[in-house]
């Protein structure tokens, strides 16, 4: 704990809230991965993690790191924005994928696919 | 005074990550099915990077945050590819 | 002719934007030397993505897109809570299932806007999108009235991205 000493109790105290907030906020949508019964279910749960969990703890090591440093450090924005765009596309793609090996093998909780008319000539 | 806080709520934050590192590991180890683990993965590899992000903090170091992005952007590669392979069959086609 | 210039040096003034931020915020400094060699990542990451060519993207209403970015907030830390009650108390009367929504919207990128603010509610999953006849299959993980999720991707969200992409 470089430096922390010199903290101010108006810094350190929002700092901590955040970080325990987002640490159980993840360890939520953890347990929400062992518990809900079906996959697609399964799949709601790491979001937590991703939104507000990712949020706080990124929040909280800027708000430190601007004080320990008296500057402005704000690119721990960067992580956010870069998972807050991958997130929807792995999601995607394992949603999709699943739903594919789902109706590929027929299982009962895929819903099936849009009935397509064919193409009139 | 702080400085008790601060350490006491990082051993909380870590002790809470490092538990919720176990549901996705259960996941990659016991699947059902391998859609389950690549979820898994992917999770494990958020929940890592914000571990890594605590560590930052403790250290007060902003090296720490490197590893960070380095880990969010491969666990991105890793799962996108893992996804395709759950689809096709094959990641090069 | 200034115009024609300048759509040649910055072919997409938002993408060069954002790098020239991107790379100021991971060297953390405006010295002239890191800001020159950003100005030159700016102006070739353009020209790359010019390669692809991508549709021009043309956003409207800035002020619409601040009120849409604190209503996904707020409604993203109310999921959030809804989750997480869902996993702590396991209620057995609550079921899960996918619902079809049609879109009227086809600009990609406002599609993708859409699918990220879906993503990133936890209680809903971005499944699958069908771009031929625009219907969007979610995932609900709470889901107690149709026609309320229905209303709410409707209004909430493709109502605005309509007015600020089209």
């Amino acid at each position: 704990m470089n430096g922390a000493a010199d903290l101010p109790l108006a810094v350190a105290i929002p700092v901590a809230i955040l970080l325990v907030l987002g640490a159980a906020l993840s360890l939520i949508g953890s347990i929400g991965l062992l518990r809900l019964k079906s996959f697609y279910e399964r799949v709601h749960a790491p979001t937590i993690g991703t939104s507000y969990g990712l949020g706080c703890v990124l929040l909280a090591s800027m708000v430190f790191f601007t004080v320990l440093q008296t500057r402005v450090v704000v690119h721990e924005i960067l992580i956010g924005i870069l998972v807050v765009i991958t997130t929807p596309v792995t999601l995607m793609l394992v949603t999709r994928a699943a739903l594919h090996r789902d109706r590929l093998e027929g299982n009962p909780e895929a819903p099936p696919p849009v009935p397509r008319t064919p193409p009139e000539d | 005074m702080s400085q008790m806080i601060l350490s006491w709520s990082l051993l909380v934050a870590q002790v809470m990550l490092g538990l919720a590192m176990v549901g996705p590991l259960w996941r990659v180890l016991r699947g059902p099915r391998a859609q389950d683990r690549v979820v898994g993965l992917d999770t494990l590899y958020v929940t890592g990077m914000l571990l890594v992000l605590t560590f930052g903090i403790r250290s007060g170091t902003v090296l720490y945050f490197e590893a960070a992005l380095v880990i969010a952007l491969l666990g991105f590669v890793s799962t996108a590819a893992l996804a395709k392979f759950l689809m096709r069959g094959e990641v090069i086609e | 002719m200034t115009q024609r210039a300048m759509r040649w040096i910055l072919p997409h003034p938002i993408l060069s934007t954002g790098l020239l931020l991107m790379w100021l915020l991971l060297e953390q400094t405006l010295r002239p030397g890191p800001l020159l060699v950003g100005l030159v990542v700016a102006f070739f990451g353009g020209h790359a993505l010019g390669l692809l060519q991508p549709e021009r993207m043309r956003i409207r209403r800035p002020g619409l897109i601040l009120r849409l970015a604190g209503r996904v907030l707020v409604d993203v830390a109310r999921s959030n809570l809804a989750v997480a009650l869902v996993v702590l108390k396991p209620r057995p009367e609550r079921h899960a299932g996918f619902i079809r929504v049609p879109l009227a919207l086809r600009d990609p990128n406002a599609l993708a806007a859409l699918a990220c603010i879906m993503t990133a509610t936890p209680g809903t999953a971005w499944v699958e999108f069908d771009l031929e006849d625009g219907e969007l299959l979610l995932h609900v993980l709470d889901l107690v009235d149709e026609g309320e999720w229905l209303r709410i991707v409707k209004e909430r969200y493709e109502q605005p991205l309509l007015e600020i992409f089209q």
